[in-house]
């Protein structure tokens, strides 16, 4: 057991606990909850928070990947270990699915993020979730910065960041009218280091991609994309093999990687811990096309 | 490392801006691609300096109108601590956001130009903050630079200050005179005011003793959600989950449940898959009874001889968040802990002037943004302490029921 000489939690457990408290308060308020999975690090640490805010339960809700086609195997592999592991109900929105079903159009110029949108809130809809655990971080953009816990979405799945709820205290708001859904962020105060130093800590598994390892690659717009037969090469660019990881997941055809020979858990914190430049700004080309590009995706209803 | 959260009040003529942008990039918090896009825009919009505040603006429409309102978090860590920076705009029209930010802050920062003195506006979030029982304040004087360095001027905002807070509730205070723009007792301390013999900013928000500010001696646990996994391992496993308000719980304590007054002792406390020897604030817990009693969401476990009484009649200072006045007779839906209930608002005492703390007991209803102390009705018993013991206990929220929005923050008396 346990004793705290001086009763203070370090701040990692503090925001461990204000994590739980909030799971707790949503599946005890809120009728369907889903946590938003994606294999990568903010939805791992937020699946291992939810499992120690209910153990020894299993988990009170299923679990919900947007499939976009060009995810990476490696963060499949994960997945499915994590959901095999806690014995958890995957539900998978599939994005090639939404598009034969005409749920949203492909034009050829929209990026498959993009059309994860439609994809997730089509998916809310049909299985009448009212809640949606997502990994977001204040830290990681301003629009995110300005974001309540409890994200109040309409019929429509639209935030409106003119008109947010206050939040006072850890007090929180569930009241939904029919068709209103939020989006529960319990990692809001956490930042890119804090989930570094959590999984570190909690010593659980996450997608091989995250460390070190050999990759051919090419450089597009100063950043370094993998070679795949759904991101063809343009006139000019060069396929090299080089020692990389990558500091997010998301789509295959946009996620970056870095040079980086950081092989273990406490390598990437000290690399993290040393970077000049947010992981969104580097390695992810969704979120360079404006100024507000996250502001305008989250208002229509994006993750 | 442990946690700070602290509220800065101000809007940009304070200086507020500057002041975190250099907290933040001293303590590298901000990234080279966010000064760069900074750096670009201010360029763009043909300014002569870097504008911090644009770090802070995150939405469109204030970035167009140049102008903080909602409340944006920031974070920033030094060896020594994590901060959350709760920043909020200052103006007398976002008194809500301004009361927001204070209330999970451990420490308000409020900002005064010596050139100015004490403002109307530095007063107010000085109020604010003291309403809401923030238990540190540190009074930043900026623009020192631009009074010379002057001690004098320095000394007479502070005594100005002190005689204020005098009719405040202020049990920490800390005065620093700062040059947000030229660093000056920011991180380090300043060469140019060698008179000053206090500590820097950042040294003060690093070693201010927030130990203390909890309560560890009167057990209050709201009970949030019933654990019973139902499997075949755990087939009689039934354990009280919540988040220790205050007090220390310990295996053996005898414990009272409200509302049903029934005791039992507490046979374990469970932290995941270990047993925890104690449990204190702020740490979510499962805890175990010995007895098999009825306890649900909304009781509340607390020591024999030292519970809240359980009550329906609530008299609170309330600010008031939305346009529609409140009158008595208005009724809403109102969450304490993790109850919830509704309530029937039977009058409204007083309004508060937060400029200058005058009550006007003519005033019978709250405006948007309005502080007042109020008297309710509740249709089920609340377990409330005063909101100056008890922050988490004697903190509510008030809903509105068709609409469904946060309406009001309330403070029991």
């Amino acid at each position: 057991m346990q004793t705290h000489a001086d009763y203070r939690l370090s701040q990692l457990d503090e925001l461990e606990s204000e994590s739980i408290h909030i799971f707790r308060e949503v599946v005890a308020e809120l009728e369907r909850p889903v946590l938003m999975f994606s294999g990568g690090k903010d939805s791992i640490v937020m699946l291992r928070l939810a499992e120690k805010a209910f153990y020894p339960a299993r988990l009170p809700f299923p679990l919900l990947q947007v499939d976009t086609g060009l995810d990476f195997p490696e963060v499949l592999a994960t997945r499915d270990s994590w959901v095999e592991r806690l014995g958890a109900t995957l539900v998978v929105a599939s994005v090639d699915e939404a598009i034969a079903n005409g749920v949203v159009v492909d034009d050829g110029r929209t990026s498959r993020n993009r059309l994860q949108t439609g994809t997730l809130l089509d998916a809310i809809e049909k299985n009448g979730f009212t809640a949606a655990f997502g990994g977001g971080r204040r830290d990681e953009e301003k629009a995110r910065a300005k974001e309540r816990v409890y994200s109040h979405r309409d019929e429509f799945g639209q935030w409106d960041p003119k008109n947010q709820r206050p939040e006072l205290w850890s007090l929180y708001n569930g009241r939904l009218h029919a068709g209103e859904h939020m989006r529960i962020f319990p990692l809001s105060n956490w930042t890119e280091l804090d989930i570094w130093h959590y999984l570190e800590r909690e010593e659980v598994e996450i997608p091989s991609i995250y460390f070190a390892h050999r990759r051919r690659v090419f450089e597009r717009d100063g950043m370094l994309l993998s070679e795949h037969p759904a991101n063809p090469c343009r006139d000019g660019e060069v396929v090299t093999e080089r020692t990389v990881r990558f500091r997010t997941v998301g789509d295959l055809s946009l996620t970056g990687c870095v040079e980086s020979e950081a092989s273990t858990l406490a390598e990437i914190v000290e690399e993290v811990a040393v970077a000049r430049v947010t992981e969104r700004g580097a390695t992810r080309g969704d979120d360079r096309f404006s100024e507000a590009a996250m502001e305008d995706r989250k208002k229509e209803g994006y993750f | 490392m442990d946690l700070l959260r602290f509220a800065t009040a101000g809007s940009v003529d304070d200086g507020k801006s500057t002041l975190i942008g250099r907290l933040l990039l001293d303590s590298k918090a901000i990234f080279e691609d966010q000064l760069e896009a900074v750096e670009a825009t201010s360029r763009t919009k043909g300014f002569d300096y870097t504008d911090l505040a644009l770090l802070t603006d995150g939405l469109r429409s204030e970035r167009e109108q140049g102008i903080t309102i909602d409340v944006a978090y920031r974070y920033f860590a030094t060896p020594q601590r994590k901060f959350i920076i709760a920043d909020t705009p200052g103006h007398v029209q976002y008194t809500r956001n301004m009361v927001t930010g204070a209330s999970t802050a451990d420490l308000g920062l409020v900002l005064v130009d010596a050139r100015q003195g004490l403002t109307e506006q530095s007063r107010r979030h000085a109020v604010i903050l003291s309403l809401l029982r923030v238990p540190h304040l540190v009074l930043a004087v900026n623009k020192m630079d631009l009074v010379d360095w002057d001690e004098e001027t320095f000394n007479r905002i502070r005594q100005e200050f002190v005689q204020f807070a005098q009719r405040l509730n202020v049990p920490d205070l800390a005065v620093i005179p700062i040059s947000a723009l030229q660093g000056d007792n920011v991180v380090t301390r300043s060469e140019n005011m060698p008179w000053f013999e206090g500590s820097s900013l950042m040294h003060h928000l690093e070693n201010v003793h927030i130990a203390s500010d909890r309560d560890l001696r009167d057990v209050r646990f709201p009970v949030q959600y019933v654990v019973r996994p139902k499997s075949d391992e755990h087939h009689d496993y039934r354990g009280y989950a919540g988040r220790v308000a205050s007090g220390v719980l310990k295996p053996g304590d005898e414990v009272l449940v409200l509302p049903s007054g029934l005791t039992s002792k507490i046979a374990g406390i469970d932290l995941y898959d270990e047993e925890v020897a104690e449990a204190f604030p702020p740490m979510s817990v499962v805890v175990r009874l010995e007895d098999d009693l009825d306890v649900s969401r909304g009781d509340m476990i607390c020591r024999v001889r030292n519970a809240p009484e359980p009550t329906q009649d609530i008299d609170a200072m309330v600010c008031w968040m939305t346009r529609d006045p409140l009158r008595p007779g208005r009724k809403l839906a109102i969450k304490h802990t993790t109850r919830s209930a509704r309530a029937l608002v039977k009058d409204v005492q007083y309004r508060l002037d937060i400029n200058t703390l005058h009550r006007d007991l003519e005033a019978g209803e709250l405006g948007l943004n309005e502080i007042g102390r109020i008297r309710l009705r509740t249709t089920q018993q609340l377990f409330v302490d005063p909101y100056e013991q008890n922050r988490t206990t004697g903190s509510f929220i008030l809903i509105d029921e068709a609409t469904g929005t946060t309406v009001g923050a309330g403070m029991t008396n």
